[in-house]
């Protein structure tokens, strides 16, 4: 059963002369429970397919679908209760002056929790922080901390859909191998959809089971995991990507 | 001595164990931080001291600072019962200027909270909204800036009539403009960040984000330039006592004392001086505390 | 033939809970080679980097028995006899290319002065020889390239325009702290490649400061691998996958990969012994 179906999504920011389409004419679909991987280089439009998706990116075309249902305009309430994000950066993806219970507690207000308390530590549980991390500030945390954080707000609304920007990029290796254990986990335990957007195809070969390679915009391939591993990419494109990565 | 070492390691805790001792922690370490900056420490001394002087100035002042004793008039500094001297018309010098630092603060404490509010609402609406409001708060922005300030000031007073009042708002409607152009671009950059991002993908509205997450972090910078700009407001206020579009005599206000001290002041040099050098020190001490504040405020340095 | 000889090398950082030791005792030596140094976000590695310069800081202090470069001693040299070094024989590449290049001045002028400020030429020289020094790091186009401004040109670009301007000086030593973590996978090979290459004519010395361990297993001769300020081992690029440290076989190990796929990925698990344990030399 397909949970997000993407048919020709155009993407573009500025206007008239300073026009730049930063996706021309993607199509996938995600089943329920799948993860999708998204590969491309820096400028290649994979992150701003989730951008279009949660609506961040205001100026598309096309038609995205979630769980069946048309998604146009503003986004509804609902549905960043399906759907919701994890980005890139952990460094920049938490309010600076806002600690960890605050940025919980006002995620679970917002999408009118009652029992907030008991919620934000079992959601630091979930993530692998537990209750003593409650009360910090971002800067009083590591990287990976920070991003189990970022993570916790996203499972907040219990979604069906995440949709991870680059989560682990800029990690050590170390921490990432534990961020992406994390997200196995999740994934089984809370039949998540995951659509990830990476640079590197290890990482998307580990975490997903189908993939599209990117350039310039636009979808060049679309393959399973196993054609991956057995570096069976039919376009030169993502063969080249793919000798560039072993 | 315990009590205070563990007090301490309660304040400098890693893990805080409640909202309450989260915040008491950051406000600390922010204290910690500011103390190591001598200099700073020194203009929050004065400045303390100035509140406390204000509001003890009726037990510190040894005389009335409305009385005249014409046959004292205009008597050096050290003179029997005099430490600063009498003005011209045989007040006791030191009594005015304890009593005219609360008209200082007075004025201080308005503008510092008419100015930056309105400044930081104006910029961040203009810049979190853009477009068509953005253009229009701008532009209003851009005409009160284009006004020198105490022209500005000075027409206002001319049009509200004179007093204490009416000068702060001639100089908070000269103020805000500033404010508003750093809240806006502050604005700008914070608008683009991930953590904006994230919290509108929890379907927070413009009043939230604005509200709860922008200002927060306009406020610290907005602080620190407030506090630097202080020294000219008092300045700007001393400025318009002394050309009588301030406080009114006998009001013991700094900028007024300057005034009437002008006509003796080749001959009697401290009528004018004493107030002068009051309002140089606070001046200073405002100074030095915006750029302590900085420091401990700024978040660009605070995130290192 | 030892370049550079550094000997029991500490970085430190007094602050309000006490000093923080970001390097700890380490001493390396540097030959005609290309030295990897790895480790993870805050292992002292761009400290190192940093400090073989003199780069730090106060309030940080560098202390070592001695960084010897060819026989002369750097913490001997006053600030002004340093200003000599850098630049001059030992160079330095940094990650963002972006940060290191002046934005308001075209690439040709910037490249022109460094020359200029290094040899006694005239301007048609110094042209010549920057439009020389394009080509050497296989930049297409270098006479528009030269007329252009940092803005202008991509991550790729930009590092290789670095590179050209940190080798006019012809130093004896380059350090490239993770000259290629802001390009992307295509790129990188490109910029290592030529990085490579002129370190090798030229019989430089490369200390190659990265992440990335199987980059460095790669592109380097030697490695030393970092932790918590300390070299916790050192061993031949090519053993690199063969180490025998808990804590390189843990980074090894929790790298996903497409020819072994698993459900889980091995963790590290860090022993508190790790950052207790003298450093390891690395001193031929």
């Amino acid at each position: 059963m397909t949970m997000l179906d993407i048919q020709n999504l155009n993407v573009w920011f500025g206007h008239g002369r300073d026009r730049v389409d930063a996706v021309k004419g993607a199509t996938f679909s995600v089943d329920r429970g799948d993860s999708f991987g998204l590969v491309g280089e820096s400028g290649s439009g994979k992150s701003t397919i989730l951008r279009a998706v949660t609506g961040l990116a205001p100026d598309w075309s096309g038609s995205i679908k979630l769980d069946g249902t048309e998604l146009a305009g503003q986004r509804e309430k609902a549905f960043y209760k399906t759907v919701q994000m994890v980005f890139q950066d952990p460094y920049s993806s938490l309010h600076p002056r806002h600690s960890v219970d605050q940025v919980l507690g006002e995620t679970l207000y917002l999408h009118g929790f009652k029992d907030i308390d008991t919620r934000v530590v079992k959601l630091l549980d979930d993530v692998g922080l537990g209750g003593k991390f409650r009360f910090r500030y971002p800067h009083q945390l590591s990287g990976g901390q920070r991003q189990r954080v970022a993570i916790a707000r996203a499972l907040a609304p219990e979604p069906e859909v995440l949709l991870l920007d680059e989560p682990t990029s800029a990690l050590d290796v170390s921490v990432q191998a534990e961020i992406l254990n994390l997200l196995v986990d999740l994934r089984t335990e809370n039949k998540l959809t995951f659509l990830m957007v990476s640079h590197d195809l290890s990482v998307v070969g580990h975490m997903c089971e189908r993939l599209a390679v990117m350039k310039d915009g636009e979808i060049v391939e679309i393959m399973e995991v196993e054609a991956l591993r057995k570096m069976q990419a039919t376009h030169p494109y993502s063969q080249e990507l793919l000798a560039a990565s072993v | 001595m315990s009590e205070t070492q563990s007090l301490r390691a309660w304040l400098l805790t890693e893990t805080p164990t409640s909202r309450r001792h989260a915040k008491l922690s950051a406000i600390y370490h922010a204290w910690l931080s500011f103390r190591t900056n001598t200099m700073a420490m020194i203009g929050l001394i004065i400045l303390v001291l100035l509140v406390v002087v204000a509001v003890v100035a009726p037990w510190l002042a040894p005389a009335d600072p409305f009385a005249q004793t014409l046959a004292n008039r205009l008597q050096p500094p050290g003179t029997d019962g005099h430490i600063l001297g009498t003005d011209s018309l045989g007040r006791d010098l030191m009594s005015r200027l304890i009593y005219g630092s609360r008209i200082t603060l007075y004025i201080v404490g308005l503008v510092a909270l008419i100015a930056p509010i309105t400044g930081l609402l104006v910029g961040t609406v203009a810049g979190y909204v853009g477009g068509f409001t953005d253009m229009v708060l701008m532009r209003i922005t851009d005409i009160f800036l284009a006004f020198p300030r105490l022209v500005l000031a000075l027409a206002f007073v001319a049009a509200l009539g004179a007093g204490i009042e009416n000068a702060v708002l001639a100089i908070s409607l000269t103020a805000w403009p500033p404010y508003a152009r750093m809240a806006r671009a502050e604005t700008l950059t914070i608008r683009s960040s991930d953590y904006i991002s994230a919290i509108r993908l929890q379907g927070a509205g413009p009043l939230r984000i604005i509200t709860k997450h922008i200002w927060p972090l306009c406020i610290s910078s907005l602080i620190v330039r407030v506090t630097l700009d202080m020294a000219g407001i008092i300045l700007a206020a001393a400025g318009l006592g002394f050309l009588g579009l301030g406080a009114q005599p006998p009001s013991p206000e700094w900028g007024a004392m300057i005034s009437e001290g002008r006509r003796f002041i080749l001959d009697h040099w401290w009528v004018a001086t004493v107030p002068g050098l009051a309002i140089f020190t606070v001046s200073l001490a405002f100074n030095l505390l915006g750029d302590g504040l900085r420091d401990v405020l700024d978040p660009k340095d605070s995130e290192k | 033939m030892t370049l550079l000889d550094v000997e029991n090398l500490w970085v430190k950082f007094p602050s309000r809970h006490g000093v923080f030791d970001a390097v700890r005792g380490v001493s390396f030596t540097l030959g005609q080679e290309r030295l990897g140094i790895v480790g993870e976000s805050g292992s002292g590695k761009s400290m190192t980097g940093r400090a073989i310069l003199r780069l730090i800081r106060p309030p940080g202090i560098v202390t070592a028995d001695q960084i010897s470069l060819e026989g002369e001693d750097l913490m001997q040299k006053s600030e002004r006899e340093m200003r000599d070094v850098r630049g001059q024989r030992i160079s330095m590449i940094m990650q963002d290319p972006k940060f290191s290049l002046n934005p308001v001045m075209t690439i040709g002028d910037q490249i022109i002065e460094a020359y200029r400020m290094h040899n006694s030429a005239s301007k048609s020289e110094a042209y010549k020889k920057s439009l020389d020094m394009l080509n050497a790091v296989s930049i297409r186009d270098p006479e528009r390239v030269m007329r252009a401004y940092p803005h202008e040109m991509s991550g790729g670009m930009g590092q290789r325009i670095m590179i050209a301007m940190m080798l006019i000086p012809n130093p004896q030593i380059l350090i490239a702290d993770e000259p290629t973590s802001a390009l992307d996978v295509s790129v990188q090979r490109q910029v290592l490649s030529i990085m490579d290459k002129l370190v090798t004519d030229r019989g430089m010395g490369l200390i190659f400061i990265s992440h990335d361990l199987n980059l460095v297993a790669d592109f380097c001769d030697r490695v030393l691998i970092m932790y918590a300020g300390r070299i916790v081992e050192v061993c031949d690029a090519d053993k690199l996958h063969d180490a025998q440290h808990p804590y390189t076989r843990g980074l090894l190990n929790s790298l996903p990969r497409l020819d072994a796929p698993c459900d889980r990925l091995e963790v590290l698990k860090r022993d508190p012994e790790w950052s207790k344990t003298p450093s390891v030399s690395a001193r031929i």
